[in-house]
């Protein structure tokens, strides 16, 4: 924001070619919470009010969602659902510990960061297990 | 004393949204750790089960808090999304209206879906 305030005085060389940067593990954790976010928000809230909604109707409707739910690409996109919302837990829960102080030194955060990634993913292939 | 306008970026410009979004973050992990409860004591997922869960009027408001919070998180982080990427400001306003319009109708859905 401060740099939109004041004319900047001098022209300051800009790197941020973001595709030639090596992004740390923390990088890249952030930027899947963001991405998670956003699949979370476009598909999964729709998608979990139509599924309570089904559920709820009928045993017919039931039984109806339960064999939507169970072709192949919306396995697909469960089992996608399914990672946006365990890497987003994780990392949010990773944030509100940082939040109190706590691992916010490089070598706990990358330490963090990787245990996110990794837990999130184990998770999504139970799932994905379950599933098929 | 310095003066300054204040540039419209869309968004309130304090610590509430920053609260909010941790508050109501708490409030979904709760709520996971309670359907994980109920889905272990159920032994499993059938229909009966399902339907059981939603009669009582105490899950039933336990599940539009939840979604209150899911409703105002998603509007907190999209927005934030919208005020990194989308530069033009009739753009970025222009979404934050689409946006906040889905969500209010996602809360009537919400409403819909739990009591009738």
């Amino acid at each position: 924001m401060a740099s939109l305030d004041r004319p900047v005085s001098k022209p300051r060389p800009v790197y941020l070619d973001l595709l030639s940067i090596r992004q740390p593990l923390p990088a890249i954790v952030s930027i899947l919470h963001r991405i998670s976010g956003a699949v979370l928000f476009l598909v999964g809230i729709p998608l979990l009010l139509w599924v309570v909604q089904r559920a709820l109707a009928s045993p017919e409707a039931w039984a109806q969602m339960r064999a939507t739910l169970s072709h192949p690409f919306a396995k697909l996109v469960l089992v996608a659902l399914a990672w946006s919302y365990f890497h987003h837990l994780i990392a949010g829960i990773r944030h509100l510990v940082m939040d109190l102080h706590i691992g916010m030194d490089l070598k706990p955060a990358r330490q963090t960061a990787a245990v996110t990634i990794v837990l999130a993913l184990v998770l999504t292939l139970g799932v994905a297990i379950k599933l098929w | 004393m310095v003066t300054r306008n204040r540039i419209v970026v869309g968004a309130h410009y304090g610590w509430r949204d920053w609260l909010v979004q941790r508050v109501s973050a708490v409030v979904m992990a709760l709520y996971t750790l309670l359907l994980l409860g109920l889905l272990l004591w159920h032994g499993g997922l059938d229909y009966d089960a399902w339907k059981a869960t939603f009669a009582s009027s105490l899950f039933r408001l336990a599940t539009f808090v939840f979604m209150l919070s899911l409703l105002w998180h998603a509007w907190i982080g999209v927005r934030n999304i919208s005020m990194d990427y989308l530069k033009p400001i009739a753009v970025r306003l222009t979404f934050q209206c689409v946006v906040v319009a889905l969500l209010f109708a996602y809360a009537g859905w919400t409403i819909q879906v739990l009591w009738s």
